[in-house]
């Protein structure tokens, strides 16, 4: 499978990160989404008409939609990661997207936004997305929809571990940061710039004193 | 108006990317810049032209009256060499914290983990930092690190020779081991572009022998690396760079960063620098 990918996207990202967890290998294909504009050139636009990224290609089928990617890559390889409630999740996912990942590439990449208003409206998302996860904890289960992780899970993830990039803080919202701490405690998790593996620390018999 | 920091060239736009006239900041005050066929043009927000060099990918202008020429990089001028226009990305910290950041190696291992750098290869060796009077620059050199991915170029793990040098007060320049040229340095740059006091634009831009790896993962992976940097940058405490000891304890792997600050003292480049003694 090969996957059309910029690095620094968060949509690219979830797609990158989905597969490493069901241990889905990718060809990545890097394009200049920055400073180029390279998703806009005939042959990407030959690929993919809306011209965005990522694109998937697996075989004869070409995917320009992250959620189709997540949906198609959980049923080849993690029918466990599909749940009842997927699409609700990959909607707000995209609400993310438009919110905090605008704030994020107005930020970094001087991209147009009325720059208050989606961190604004983001904010609004984080504190749905806190008062889900602290009732889902008091219920005993660390995720958005079950005791474990679903592709809706890593479609939210990017965008929110990424906020402080677009301005927002996640500081107010400790039931989000114990579940990013879930998500990048999993077998197989991936990084990103701005999104750290969890650091190993020694256990205390391997420390000297 | 200070001539001490306005007489300095600074980056303000990559060449390739100019159409349609825009603007921007440069030391807090707004500029304007455009170009048609070639040529280019930065005004202040009176309207009065400022002057303008076009060098290694980017346009330069200052504010005040420059009294010497933008330095050079006669290596970035060798034939055979891959100039790759990196586009920019927005910090908000201190110009002065971004050029620090890269003169350090210290932190690879830790926010560029398994790539410029891995535990537990963290020991920064003694390396030479001079003051070089006569070009007013700070180099360092015989700068040596493990690194399991380098460049883009190479392959496995390999101890990559540094050397770094600060050309201007925002602007550094490393030269490092070129994997597939044994003896040729790669020259990666760091332009920086004061747009206020605690926010900046950072323009990296490489002259690399290297003729086989895609030019998008060349820009890739550099963007990746300054990414990584991102969160740590606008997380320093003081925000401006602090230019006398006190609050900060440098160590032996800090003698880059030092010998920066002190120059930056020296000829009174105050601009996104602490100048009280905490």
């Amino acid at each position: 499978m090969i996957l059309y990918d910029y690095v620094l996207s968060a949509s690219c990202y979830k797609v990158r990160l989905m597969a490493a967890l069901l241990n889905i290998p990718l060809t990545l294909k890097a394009v200049n989404f920055h400073p180029e504009r390279e998703h806009k050139s005939p042959d990407m636009l030959a690929l993919n008409p809306k011209g965005t990224l990522p694109v998937l290609v697996d075989g004869h089928t070409v995917m320009a939609e992250s959620t189709d990617m997540l949906r198609h890559l959980a049923e080849l390889k993690g029918p466990d990661w599909l749940g009842e409630d997927d699409s609700y999740w990959l909607d707000v996912a995209a609400q993310l997207n438009a919110t905090l990942g605008l704030a994020r590439l107005h930020d970094i990449l001087s991209f147009d936004a009325d720059i208050s208003q989606v961190r604004q409206d983001g904010i609004l998302q984080l504190r749905q997305l806190e008062e889900r996860l602290s009732e889902q904890r008091i219920d005993g289960m660390d995720f958005l929809s079950g005791a474990t992780p679903k592709i809706g899970d890593i479609a939210c993830f990017p965008n929110t571990a990424l906020a402080a990039d677009g301005g927002v803080s996640l500081d107010p919202y400790p039931a989000i940061r114990l579940w990013m701490r879930d998500i990048r405690a999993l077998p197989g998790f991936i990084e990103m710039p701005g999104i750290h593996r969890l650091h190993e620390l020694a256990s205390p018999a391997e420390v000297s004193v | 108006m200070n001539p001490k920091i306005d007489n300095h060239w600074y980056p303000v736009a990559m060449c390739s990317g100019i159409n349609a006239p825009r603007e921007t900041l440069l030391l807090g005050q707004k500029i304007t810049l455009g170009g048609q066929h070639g040529t280019f043009w930065v005004c202040n927000a009176e309207g009065t032209n400022l002057p303008v060099i076009e060098r290694y990918g980017h346009l330069w202008t200052s504010p005040g009256q420059p009294n010497r020429d933008l330095f050079t990089i006669p290596e970035a001028e060798e034939p055979g060499r891959r100039l790759v226009d990196c586009g920019s990305i927005k910090l908000k910290c201190s110009p002065l914290r971004a050029v620090e950041n890269f003169l350090d190696i210290a932190h690879f291992p830790f926010v560029h983990t398994d790539i410029l750098g891995a535990e537990p290869h963290t020991e920064v060796q003694r390396y030479d930092v001079k003051i070089r009077e006569q070009v007013d620059e700070v180099w360092a050199t015989k700068v040596k690190f493990y690194q399991p991915q380098a460049a883009q170029s190479a392959d496995g793990g390999i101890t990559t020779d540094y050397m770094y040098r600060v050309a201007a007060p925002t602007v550094s320049v490393l030269y490092k081991t070129c994997p597939p040229r044994p003896g040729a340095w790669d020259v990666i740059t760091l332009f920086v572009q004061p747009l206020t006091e605690e926010w900046c634009e950072v323009w990296p831009w490489m002259a690399l022998y290297d003729d086989t790896t895609p030019m998008a993962e060349l820009v890739s992976f550099q963007q990746m690396i300054f990414m990584q940097d991102r969160s740590i940058l606008e997380s320093q405490i003081p925000a401006k760079l602090p230019l006398d000891p006190g609050m900060e304890a440098p160590t032996q792997a800090d003698m880059t960063s030092v010998a920066y600050r002190r120059w930056l003292k020296k000829i009174g480049y105050t601009y996104g620098a602490q100048v009280v003694a905490a």
